[in-house]
């Protein structure tokens, strides 16, 4: 290593991070503003995006371990580079797919979410960082993206992706992806593309588990196809419910990011259309599933369309268009207690039982002292132990607790037709506890 | 006194291989995995299909939750079926005549990202 390429590497090193220097200081200025209008599409890429004849030398330079091969040679590259993308979501699958469809030179990248990034995410949406919690997860990942690669056009939008700006903004991009967390967005992002004859993307994620998808393209199906009717709310669990192991959306949203690819060079619609299933701890850990072509009595890709517009996909799914936490009100207030209320009366001594009614794994994360453990699904088969525990405490009221209080509600609901009258359960869970009591009471 | 000998033969059972995932194992005491005995033909006499196989698993299997697992006499929306690797739509739906060794997988949509 010559001094000459070491002064040549620091030039360069100094280089990016001047311009690194100068992101983060105008992003910074940008955060302490006052807020004044809501956050509109970012307008920067002062450029508009133009398509291009040939690749440049950079670009060979750049990208010519792709180059060399035959599956996406010149042809396949510049297919890339003139292609458009848009990412709904940069949650845990946008996180890899917006990198590495940047990384591999696809020319221009929308990413659409309404979320700002927390530390919670990060396990999982490795787009975004500790140093960016707090700003909004498009203009984070259009960070990140211009690190990367700066000849990427990329553009934010800090925006719901939902009916009054999906055909908009979907109708700039060549390809949609769908990294999006609930089901009412999953349908309204399928029908977008639908309607405006887009190919569709699709990857999910839960705990272990992964499905993968491209719909809308080739004869295959759409979305509607598969699921003309959406599922009961009741039986959907989200990421922040049900856990996610961080790796799980990241190798899923990797596939999503080489079916883009595998759509702009032309070589996936010779595929018949499958169903990708990915189980970490199965085996086998993927497996392709065969699956029906476009319905022709579909509502919104069949031969007489009921569906032209989009529609309330929040009526239609029952749910909302978010993966965050359900409060329930299923009780009168007073067959219920404030923490704060519940905290007094544990600091009186008031004799009573605790039961907390969380799952084993939820339980070992932390707990109240004093608590009797009964998980909401062994409740009904361990009421007896709740009775006979509550005669040790000389028949004292019975306080109901979990983590968001919702199942301490069920399980009050649930004491009460069993002739249980004298219970209550504790508002909020221990998130609220947390909140409102005891700040150094874990939240997670 | 000795019972009448049936005229014919019961016939020999169909072994069936059945799969839960994507949170579907959870209404099935947490096992993704079961390999079951069911007849080969129905009460009237007629061939097993998938509807049969679905009432079965539902009064066999399930332990609880009924409406999780069955929905209108089918599989509640958001399941998908697949027989032997693919999707059901393919193989007739709920008229598909369950074969020796089948593998029937039961899959919950994911919706999380």
């Amino acid at each position: 290593m010559s001094a000459q390429s070491d002064v040549e590497r620091l030039a360069a090193e100094n280089a990016a991070l001047q311009t690194r220097i100068q992101a983060l200081t105008k992003e910074n200025s940008r955060l302490k503003a006052p807020q004044t209008s809501p956050p509109l599409p970012d307008p920067s890429p002062l450029t508009a995006f133009t398509q291009v004849e040939s690749l440049n030398n950079p670009e060979i330079a750049r990208y010519s371990r792709q180059l060399l091969l035959p599956e996406v040679g010149v042809q396949g590259q510049l297919s890339l580079r003139n292609a458009s993308v848009l990412v709904v979501g940069a949650g845990g699958l946008g996180s890899p797919c917006i990198l590495y469809l940047a990384a591999m030179g696809v020319g221009k990248i929308g990413v659409i979410d309404h979320d700002t990034v927390e530390i919670s995410n990060l396990q999982r949406q490795v787009i975004h960082s500790e140093s960016r919690a707090g700003l909004s997860k498009a203009r984070s990942a259009r960070l990140a993206v211009h690190e990367l690669n700066s000849d990427c056009h990329c553009i934010a939008y800090d925006l719901v992706f939902d009916y009054t700006v999906a055909l908009s903004v979907a109708a700039e991009y060549d390809v949609v992806v769908d990294a999006t967390d609930n089901v009412p967005t999953r349908y309204l992002v399928n029908d977008t593309c639908v309607l405006l004859g887009k190919p569709l993307v699709s990857a999910s994620a839960l705990k272990l588990d992964g499905q993968l998808t491209v719909y809308n393209y080739a004869g295959g199906p759409c979305y509607r196809c598969l699921f003309p009717v959406p599922p009961p709310p009741e039986t959907v669990t989200n990421c922040s419910d049900g856990g996610v192991l961080g790796v799980v959306p990241g190798i899923l949203g990797t596939l999503q990011a080489l079916e883009v690819v595998k759509i702009l060079t032309g070589v996936k619609a010779k595929e018949a259309p499958t169903l990708l299933l990915f189980s970490a701890f199965s085996s086998p850990t993927f497996r392709s599933i065969k699956i029906r072509g476009k319905q022709a009595h579909c509502a919104v890709c069949g031969t007489q369309p009921t569906i032209t517009e989009l529609q309330d996909y929040v009526a239609f799914c029952g749910s909302q268009p978010t993966d965050g936490p359900v409060h329930l009100n299923l009780l009168p207030a007073g067959d219920r207690i404030t923490c704060a209320d519940y905290h007094t009366l544990r600091q009186t001594g008031q004799p009573h039982l605790l039961v907390d009614v969380r799952e084993p794994v939820q339980y070992d994360i932390c707990r109240l002292p004093g608590s009797l453990h009964v998980p909401w699904r062994d409740f009904a088969q361990r009421v007896p132990d709740i009775l006979a525990a509550r005669e040790a405490v000389s028949h004292q009221p019975i306080y109901i607790i979990c983590r968001l209080g919702n199942d301490s509600q069920e399980a009050v609901l649930h004491l009460r037709e069993r002739g249980v009258v004298d219970a209550k359960d504790i508002v909020g869970g221990l998130l609220e506890w947390h909140q409102s009591v005891d700040p150094t009471f874990p939240a997670y | 006194m000795a019972s009448p000998a049936p005229a014919t033969p019961a016939p020999t059972p169909l072994k069936v291989n059945l799969e839960f995932s994507g949170g579907m194992e959870l209404l099935f005491n947490n096992t993704k995995n079961y390999t079951i005995e069911i007849p080969a033909t129905t009460s009237e006499h007629t061939p097993t299909l998938l509807r049969h196989l679905i009432f079965w698993i539902r009064d066999n299997l399930l332990k609880e939750k009924p409406e999780l697992f069955i929905s209108a006499d089918t599989v509640r929306p958001g399941i998908l079926v697949l027989i032997n690797d693919t999707d059901w739509e393919l193989e007739g739906e709920l008229e598909y005549q369950i074969q020796n060794n089948d593998t029937v997988v039961f899959i919950s949509t994911l919706h999380g990202g």
